[in-house]
């Protein structure tokens, strides 16, 4: 570290800053605010014009009424935001990253900034994408905390103008004040779904119901996770009181199966479906405006693949996690992630996730001793440890079994981008003895669209395992060093300088 | 796991799923076994070139152009009953002196050397000015000195040719066991190859038939039959899915350099060509890094620029992925093919480096001639297994 610099800001200009953060989120802006306090200098890169991310986005539109954020989240927004060593770089999309200066051969822009101002190299290299065209941030330690996505299962219809995703639909009201539709119906599995439903109703939309596909007397299975988190009782208590307050039936055990195209709307018919998710009669159909899907969340884990950091699957909801200790740290030194790219566990243990990884990150830097960070982080621990326990017990509530793959048929598109049905698809693993993802990507194109899998991939190495009788590692979905789509112009500016 | 087999081909890329169509055919039985996964190498990583132009007169260009017209009739053969493998008799596009402070007058007149010389061996070119260059690719840089156009050059898919080969050899009685890795070979007492061994058992075999492509040298290694392929890495960029921009395959001449150089640093040149599927491949780029797969981003930084030179509209396309691969590289750039002379029974189908697609047909065609005990229809003298005998001692004085 170059102390003894007369300035900070120009210290931290010439590239000495001390921690790059990607997502400003709540894990995000808790890290950021973590390792602000303890003296470090920060950089949060986010792709939103605004802070917050998903759970905390705020209007970028004016006369739209920001969301009322409670809690310690909410502090979380006016604490970063006011912060004198927090630099934030919204509407920057970090679209690669790799470890910075591991081959002698290769020389960047911003490690050659560090070694003349004498600082240590750089652990990571973030490849931006910003309103000014192509930069690079490059810092000795990141946490990445970019969240997730909406998960979704394909169905028939389900490609069909009008069927969102129900984390799309919250974002469009809360972020420009847009409705999907006048008349809505929200579907899938998961306490996001009360959520969505509620905040569409309040900003005017008439909710036709809330389509739930787990039985939910399985909650009664988990007293001590619940018991443990007095809180999201409270919390599922008013989400409930909102559903009764907009008189929005809530249907359990039951999924929206089929969409259809109905006049000027559309017609979705709900069937009832069993604990594995096969579909059984149909219990109603709904004339509405539009479909809000959402089946839990996938963690955005690219990033960390890209530089290297080891998987696993968690075991709570068989999505793919970059693997963790307990503050954060991945297997690669300086790389630290934090939020639902570690486990999909909701915005409180995604705060306490971020701050742990602040913490871990300024004892890297030197900022913290073993005994602070010891000290500093029990608390915290403590915290995430029984929200950990609530996010097991609701994985295990809200599930999804592969019954699902039922509602197929053979026409119905599983690659939106490609158009690649399920029928084209169990055709060719068959046909041609496909057995692995990267020969069901390269033979039938499944997940090699603008997308590139983050929508169907789980949903394709699922029937390419049924088809093929052999599991898939849905690490082969996650592998790209280009995070995010972006000009041809930004990836040739972005060299040595010449 | 067991059998006994006519041919057991090693290798599950273009090469050999092409090796077993042509043999199984025949009416020979055939086994294919892939350490990994299909299409898992070199040709789920390439562009599906099948091309003349790069080639200059000699053994490689007459392969290549045997070649060509198997491909054609491959594809009208797969595509009735396995599927679509994307030909596009598309052409290619060769082009000189792009950019500021390039010197048109001598790339012009390097290719149009090259250009008599291919015509002379039977190859169709067409001399183009910048006018002629532009009428055909509307969208390329108005900022070079000409180029050559290639008529016979094409293009397909990779990864469904090498499928719809292998269902084909298939039907036709082949059998292929994937993750299946060959950990030695068999010999009988006379030293004759008689079958492969792998984690599942031995496989006996009349011929065995080497199409492990950049891992092919090791495959020779445990015949004791060193043969120097090794691994060329090369990255390539797809653009999104765009409305048609690129209509034929367009090269910078210093492909033509780069191809033909064994330097193993990291050398670039532009090549440019659409797909059916909307997306745009950008490549080339060569390293002799052994099997190292981690992201070079000055390599990839260096196709987009070349693109974006050549096509300027390309800079506002967005990049949408990369990948690499390892193409098989031969010290004398011609592919091995062939009875090894060291080890009966053992036949190599490897070496092609980055042409693998384009010479499959011919190199599977001239191996089931040869395990068949027929006279090939190309002489196979300058593709010799044993011809390596310099760089084999220099690589085993050095160990």
């Amino acid at each position: 570290m170059s102390s003894g610099a007369p300035d900070r800001r120009s210290e931290h200009r010439r590239g000495a800053a001390r921690l790059a953060v990607v997502g400003a989120g709540p894990a995000g802006l808790a890290a950021a605010v973590a390792a602000a306090e303890t003296g470090a200098e920060v950089t949060v890169v986010d792709l939103g014009q605004r802070p917050g991310g998903q759970y905390l986005r705020q209007p970028t539109v004016a006369g739209v009424r920001p969301d009322p954020h409670p809690g310690r989240a909410g502090d979380l927004l006016r604490q970063a935001g006011g912060h004198p060593r927090i630099t934030f770089r919204s509407g920057h999309q970090v679209w690669s990253a790799e470890p910075a200066g591991d081959d002698p051969s290769e020389t960047w822009p911003s490690s050659r900034r560090h070694s003349s101002s004498g600082g240590p190299a750089g652990a990571v290299t973030l490849r931006l994408f910003g309103p000014a065209g192509p930069d690079t941030l490059t810092a000795p330690v990141v946490v990445l905390a970019p969240g997730g996505y909406d998960r979704v299962v394909p169905f028939p219809g389900w490609d069909l103008p009008g069927v969102v995703t129900a984390g799309g639909a919250q974002a469009l009201a809360k972020g420009q004040g847009v409705l999907v539709g006048r008349r809505v119906l929200v579907a899938g599995t998961g306490p996001f779904l009360l959520v969505v439903a509620a905040g569409l109703a309040s900003a005017g939309a008439q909710v036709a119901g809330v389509v739930e596909a787990a039985p939910l007397h399985r909650w009664s299975r988990h007293p001590l996770a619940v018991a443990g988190q007095p809180g999201k009782l409270a919390e599922a208590a008013r989400h409930f009181a909102a559903l009764r307050r907009h008189r929005i039936p809530l249907w359990r055990a039951q999924a929206v199966t089929e969409v259809v195209e109905d006049g000027a709307g559309l017609r979705a018919t709900v069937r009832r479906v069993d604990a594995d998710w096969r579909p059984g009669e149909v219990t109603r159909t709904v004339p509405v405006d539009a479909v809000c899907v959402g089946y839990g969340f996938t963690p955005s884990v690219e990033l960390a693949v890209a530089l290297g950091c080891a998987t696993r699957i968690d075991p709570a909801d068989g999505s793919l996690v970059v693997t963790v200790d307990e503050l954060g740290r991945s297997s690669v030194p300086g790389v630290l992630v934090a939020g639902e790219a570690t486990g999909v566990g909701g915005a409180g243990l995604a705060v306490d996730e971020g701050r742990l990884a602040g913490l871990a990150a300024a004892h890297r830097l030197g900022l913290l001793d073993d005994a602070g960070l010891g000290r500093a982080a029990a608390p915290v621990l403590r915290r995430a440890a029984r929200q950990r326990r609530f996010a097991a017990a609701m994985h295990r509530v809200h599930r999804v079994p592969d019954g699902w793959t039922e509602w197929l048929r053979p026409d119905t598109v599983v690659c939106r981008c490609e158009e690649v049905t399920a029928g084209r698809l169990r055709a060719d693993v068959t046909g041609y003895g496909l057995d692995d993802i990267r020969a069901l990507k390269l033979v039938t194109r499944v997940g090699m669209g603008l997308c590139q899998g983050r929508v169907c991939g789980r949903a394709a190495a699922c029937l390419l395992a049924a088809a093929s009788g052999r599991d898939q590692p849905l690490e082969d979905f996650a592998k790209r060093q280009i995070v995010m789509p972006v000009p041809l112009g930004a990836v040739a500016e972005e060299g040595p300088p010449q | 796991m067991a059998g006994s087999f006519d041919v057991v081909v090693v290798g599950a890329g273009i090469v050999g799923a092409a090796c077993a169509y042509a043999c199984a055919r025949r009416g020979l039985t055939v086994a294919v076994l892939e350490r990994a996964g299909l299409v898992a190498g070199a040709t789920g990583s390439g562009e599906g070139n099948l091309l003349v132009s790069d080639k200059l007169p000699g053994p490689e260009l007459e392969l290549a152009l045997f070649s060509n017209g198997l491909w054609r009739r491959w594809a009208t053969e797969l595509g009735d009953r396995y599927g679509d493998i994307e030909l596009e008799a598309k052409g290619g596009l060769v082009v000189t002196g792009v950019g500021p402070g390039a010197d048109g007058a001598a790339g012009l007149a390097g290719l149009r050397a090259t250009a008599r010389a291919q015509a002379a061996a039977g190859v169709l070119v067409e001399s183009l000015d910048p006018a002629g260059v532009r009428e055909r690719e509307p969208a390329i840089t108005p900022e070079l000195a000409g180029g050559l156009f290639y008529p016979q050059d094409m293009q397909l898919m990779p990864a469904k040719a090498t499928a719809a080969l292998l269902a084909a050899a298939r039907a036709d009685g082949a059998e292929v066991r994937l993750r299946t890795e060959v950990t030695g070979l068999s010999r009988d007492a006379g030293g004759r190859v008689v079958g492969v061994r792998t984690g599942a058992g031995p496989v006996a075999a009349g011929h065995v038939v080497n199409a492990a492509g950049a891992w092919a040298g090791a495959l020779a290694g445990l015949a004791g039959a060193d043969t120097p392929v090794a691994p060329r890495r090369g990255f390539i960029l797809v653009t999104e899915p765009v409305p048609p921009l690129v209509r034929h395959k367009v090269y910078s001449a210093d492909y033509l350099d780069n191809v033909a150089s064994g330097d193993a640093g990291l050398q670039s040149s532009t090549v440019v060509e659409g797909t059916p599927a909307g997306t745009i491949l950008i490549g080339a780029t060569r390293e002799l890094v052994d099997f190292d797969h981690r992201y070079n981003a000055e390599a990839v930084r260096r196709l987009a620029e070349g693109a974006v030179r050549l096509f300027p509209p390309l800079a506002a396309v967005r990049a949408m992925r990369v990948y690499h691969g390892f193409r098989p590289f031969s010290p004398d750039h011609l592919p091995v093919i062939g009875a090894d002379s060291r080890v009966p029974g053992l036949v190599h189908a490897h070496g092609h480096e980055g042409a693998g697609i384009g010479l499959a047909p011919a190199t599977a065609h001239l191996v089931a001639q040869v395990v068949s005990g027929e006279r090939p229809d190309l002489a196979l003298g300058p593709f010799d297994p044993a011809r390596f005998r310099t760089e084999v001692e220099a690589a085993r004085a050095a160990a």
